[in-house]
């Protein structure tokens, strides 16, 4: 018992033991997408997650702890947005097509996003750093912190509200743009980017090549764009 | 895989030493995706030289969420005492975002003639 004890310590203060455990937690994940006939209800993010967050209950491990076997996973964000530069690059020729078609998908979708989720928070009385938090939810997390940071909001509640958003808007995207028959895989792929960044892009990436390319376009248009529009939309609904 | 992972990272790290430097209102890597685009127009051979360990990363994006999201358990006493209204804000809005998004897109598609009949789903498999 007492060797136990000491290969757990010794594991608890390492990086391999969660490093290992988010790329299985990620593979079982990802096997269930795969064995649900990749239906997006089975998001792979939300049953790692479901998955890990059991683990780490059951060994009482606190998040800190875990993060520093995850950060090498979590880096790979950043090259993985560089790496957006390819489909990008293949799909110039659609997106130059497209410049009109971008612009009114991303005021709309980005209007929306935010003014909505003000509009139903207010209507439960959320108000103060709560409103603030939720203002920049549909923006990459790293940008929506930021943001949150400036006006105000609490930035570990603004990641939690982005992570929800995307899980939610990548389970939602396929039957909602079915049932609006939208058939447009640039316009599927662009306002599910904008509206639930990257976890959005990665679904959209899962179905169609041209759909990614446009939701990392979406994604990083909405970046920049809810910088500007959350501080005048907090304003008006007095947060 | 390696020389491909080079590159990325170098365009990476300039991207995010211009962001900061020049004080721009894009993160890092954003700025080191355009410099790639660029620099892919200019050279399309770099594009066919790191196009498949790219396209593979790409492939598992999903995967490098799932540490920033298990953060969650870290705030879920805050979520719980705010409750029901931000998850209705959260689900309210995004289903409205991405319909306003996509209906607005496909519309002024329609006006301005810049539809695309090779970019369309096959309505056969819904």
């Amino acid at each position: 018992m007492n060797d136990a004890l000491l290969i757990w310590s010794y594991l608890s203060e390492g990086p391999l033991l969660w490093l290992t455990a988010t790329l299985v937690a990620y593979v079982i994940g990802d096997a269930a997408f795969r064995a649900a006939d990749r239906q997006s209800w089975a998001n792979p993010v939300l049953i790692a997650v479901i998955v890990l967050a059991l683990l780490l209950w059951l060994t009482g491990t606190d998040y800190m702890t875990y993060f520093e076997g995850a950060q090498f996973v979590h880096f790979m964000l950043g090259p993985a947005t560089v790496a957006l530069a390819m489909p990008l690059y293949d799909n110039l020729p659609r997106v130059k097509k497209a410049a009109w078609p971008m612009l009114a998908g991303l005021l709309a979708g980005s209007g929306v996003a935010v003014l909505s989720a003000l509009a139903i928070a207010k209507a439960f009385g959320i108000e103060g750093a709560a409103l603030a938090s939720l203002a920049p939810k549909s923006t990459t997390a790293p940008v929506a912190i930021g943001i949150a940071e400036r006006i105000g909001g609490q930035p570990t509640l603004t990641a939690a509200l982005v992570l929800v958003t995307g899980i939610f808007g990548a389970i939602i995207v396929t039957p909602l743009l079915n049932m609006l028959r939208i058939r447009d895989w640039r316009a599927r792929g662009f306002s599910v980017g904008v509206a639930a960044h990257g976890i959005g892009t990665a679904r959209a990436f899962q179905v169609n090549e041209t759909a990614g390319a446009f939701s990392g376009i979406g994604m990083g248009l909405n970046a920049v764009l809810t910088a500007i529009i959350a501080p005048l939309a907090l304003r008006l609904f007095g947060g | 895989m390696i020389g491909t992972l080079a590159i990325i990272l170098g365009f990476q790290l300039v991207g995010e030493v211009a962001s900061r430097a020049l004080a721009l209102p894009l993160p890092g890597p954003v700025v080191g995706l355009i410099l790639l685009v660029g620099s892919c127009l200019l050279r399309p051979a770099l594009a066919d030289r790191i196009r498949p360990a790219t396209m593979g990363l790409l492939q598992h994006l999903s995967l490098f969420f799932v540490p920033a999201g298990v953060g969650i358990v870290a705030h879920w006493e805050l979520l719980r005492t705010h409750g029901m209204g931000l998850a209705l804000a959260v689900m309210g809005s995004t289903v409205l975002a991405i319909a306003a998004g996509a209906l607005a897109f496909t519309l002024v598609a329609r006006w301005t003639g810049s539809e695309d009949p090779s970019a369309l789903k096959d309505t056969s498999d819904e």
